[in-house]
């Protein structure tokens, strides 16, 4: 096996970590790491994301159709749980906890009484190719594109969008933004909606490649808020760089000794983080560059 | 069972008589209780609420042709969650609260592990009707599920055979997981083959590409996968879109959690799987069982093989219970000692073996196809849980209430 074939491993393998992570993350890095709700029903959102795109699908749409109707779907699902729920628990965080607990547990059973307790998956498409001695899933290079996409998507709207500028200034300073004529109310909704709609996305894109459960969610939650947490509280300049650390280490340490030292390392990469860098990564980079 | 009570007062009414009401409800007082402890949520309730199901079925029909003994089953179900501490405290509840009589309990093995020390403390009895990696040899249990020697014993020579001697193991990071693996391992050397690489993958991860690199690099004939849970099945698919194309061999997929009704074709093609029941098997008794379950429970998306051991396992305890004429463990245990207990279940004659009250079971090898149809290359009758009593385990003569592996087999006295 030559050199090539094992860059390409690597950064493959990368890729795939990479994506994972920052799929999972990007939805709760807007609700968690910049609204500071802490939502336990993000797994939930993704779940919800990823069924209303199989049953799209297998009502005849596209599957990239599909993703879209997933992702709709979960952020009217966002502003309809704001409305009814998080917009009562703003200044009391750690009720948000209880609430959004509660929301899963509801979501979770819900589902599995009214829908059952699979649901038929809907295939991956593209196939696959080979490099050297491996063979590869295409679906899964897309995966990562669209995980870079989306970071660029989020970077564009909370930076050059006036929505964006008024969603910053609304959560850093609610009082000084609703005297200046914002809507403040309104803009909650939206960067909740924003969030839940993203969890949806990843939910929708991970969809052909899992098994859909009512519990599916679970397994996103973990890698989720440990991306967030070391990422701090700017979604692009947290998210990114720390699904980047976290995917080297975890794809290193998979590759070297399986999947249980994967997530040994995966967890030990995070207490070291959050033990040098308390404010996350992006509290690092912003405080370098002020 | 109160309309029952009321059709009786009725009748009683009717007939002028108030004996028939009067003894159809001292026998609704004095029923035989049943606790049912089964995940019907969490990560195993697709493979497990089917039990549940098969359970409620057996009791119904039992109930309506005059119960065991003239007494009425009932039941005494809680959902353990997929939750080893649920387990725990449940058991504890049905044991010491309700007081049944008999307690049908368990899925994965980490469970039966977590409650059966409980089982033992209060001197309880209980039925662990699932396929496992074998080896309890307790007193309190009887199994009804297949064991490793007779799904392994069968499997593991017959795709060696076909595909070649190289063999990679994919296995759930847990007890079930890890001795399964062992008997995997001792398996392939006894037949001269060799183990190309094995990996353990902890329970609820659902991301597999490096695990299907890995697979691609140790170059095996086949891979034997023993993974369990809903997020664990999505290895098929990822392993399908990266065009592993490795022939499959499995204790429990298919059989459990029919991964080949989930996951599009042809993501599970060239699966094989050992299992003593699964809906597709082509006999009257099969066909008559799967029939009434579903006039039962339309929308039940599988039968599985744990369903048909529940089933079968209900009225297995009925005929223990009728021939001893009680419901005392110590009593039933007299009769099982007999070594004729025995009856036509859907998959075939089973029976069980005194020495490790294990049962013995047709073995069917079920092979998925390209478009996931299911054939059956070949059938093994009456295959018998024997590597426990050869070992050593004899629970006619001592309880030891532990579990053994090969590796650490019972003490030779």
């Amino acid at each position: 096996m030559d050199i090539a074939t094992h860059v390409f491993s690597a950064f493959y393998q990368f890729g795939d970590a990479f994506a994972f992570l920052v799929l999972s993350a990007c939805g709760l890095a807007v609700i968690f790491g910049m609204m500071g709700v802490i939502n336990l029903a993000h797994g939930e959102f993704i779940m919800c994301g990823a069924y209303v795109t199989a049953a799209t699908v297998h009502a005849g749409l596209p599957l990239p159709l599909g993703i879209l109707a997933g992702t709709i779907v979960s952020a009217l699902v966002g502003v309809l749980v704001e409305l009814a729920v998080i917009r009562h628990l703003y200044d009391r965080p750690l009720d948000t906890i209880v609430a959004t607990w509660g929301l899963s547990l509801i979501a979770t059973q819900g589902t599995l009484i009214m829908v059952g307790s699979t649901m038929a998956g809907v295939g991956t498409p593209f196939g696959s190719f080979q490099v050297g001695d491996y063979s590869y899933s295409i679906y899964r290079i897309v995966l990562f594109c669209a995980a870079l996409g989306v970071l660029a998507a989020l970077y564009a709207l909370f930076n050059w969008t006036r929505f964006g500028v008024l969603a910053r200034a609304t959560i850093q300073v609610p009082h000084m933004a609703a005297a200046l004529g914002v809507d403040t109310r309104l803009i909650y909704s939206l960067t909740f909606a924003c969030g839940a709609g993203l969890a949806g996305l990843a939910g929708g894109l991970y969809a052909p490649t899992m098994t859909l459960v009512p519990t599916m969610g679970a397994t996103f939650i973990m890698e989720a808020f440990v991306t967030v947490v070391i990422g701090g509280a700017d979604v692009f300049l947290g998210t990114a760089p720390a699904g980047g650390v976290l995917a080297v280490v975890k794809s290193a340490m998979t590759s070297w000794q399986g999947q249980l030292f994967g997530q040994i390392g995966l967890l030990v990469a995070v207490i070291i983080v959050v033990r040098v860098l308390p404010k996350g990564i992006s509290g690092f980079v912003l405080r370098e560059r002020t | 069972m109160s309309k029952s009570v009321l059709r009786g007062l009725r009748a009683a009414a009717l007939t002028g008589t108030l004996v028939l009401g009067s003894t159809l409800a001292h026998a609704a007082e004095n029923p035989i209780k049943l606790g049912v402890l089964e995940d019907q949520s969490g990560d195993f309730a697709a493979a497990t609420i089917g039990k549940v199901h098969a359970i409620q079925l057996a009791a119904d029909e039992i109930n309506k042709a005059g119960g065991i003994m003239g007494r009425p089953l009932e039941l005494v179900t809680y959902d353990t969650q997929s939750d080893n501490t649920r387990y725990q405290e449940f058991m504890r509840r049905v044991l010491q609260r309700d007081k049944v009589d008999v307690v049908f309990a368990g899925f994965s093995s980490a469970s039966r592990e977590a409650y059966r020390p409980i089982v033992d403390q209060f001197n309880g009895f209980a039925f662990y009707n699932n396929q496992y990696e074998g080896g309890v040899c307790d007193g309190h249990m009887i199994v009804t599920g297949a064991v490793p020697e007779q799904q392994f014993s069968t499997l593991i020579p017959y795709m060696m055979e076909k595909y070649g001697k190289n063999v990679y193991t994919l296995a759930a990071d847990y007890n079930f997981g890890q001795i399964s693996a062992e008997w995997v391992r001792k398996i392939v050397k006894e037949n001269g083959g060799k183990m190309a690489g094995e990996e353990f993958i902890p329970l609820g991860v659902s991301q597999f590409s490096q695990s299907i690199q890995n697979i691609q690099k140790a170059k095996p004939d086949f891979v034997v996968t023993l993974l369990v849970g809903t997020a664990q099945a999505s290895y098929y698919e990822q392993a399908a879109s990266a065009n592993v194309n490795l022939p499959m061999a499995s204790s429990v997929n298919v059989g459990q959690g029919y991964e080949h009704k989930r996951f599009k074709p042809p993501s599970l093609k060239d699966m094989y799987v050992t299992t003593n029941y699964i809906e597709e098997i082509d006999s009257p008794k099969s066909k008559e069982f799967y029939a009434k379950f579903k006039a039962r429970f339309p929308s039940e998306p599988y039968v599985n093989q744990e369903a048909e051991n529940s089933y079968l396992a209900v009225y297995l305890y009925k005929q223990m219970v009728e021939r001893a004429k009680s419901t005392k463990r110590e009593e039933i245990r007299k009769v099982i000692a007999l070594g004729d207990v025995c009856m036509d279940a859907p998959e075939g004659k089973v029976c069980i073996d005194p020495k490790s009250q294990h049962m013995s079971h047709t073995i069917y090898l079920a092979k998925v196809g390209a478009d996931h149809s299911i054939s059956f290359p070949k059938t093994w009758e009456d295959i018998k849980p024997y590597w426990l009593g050869e070992a050593g385990c004899d629970l006619t003569k001592k309880d030891p209430m532990a579990q053994y592996t090969p590796s650490n087999p019972p003490p030779k006295p």
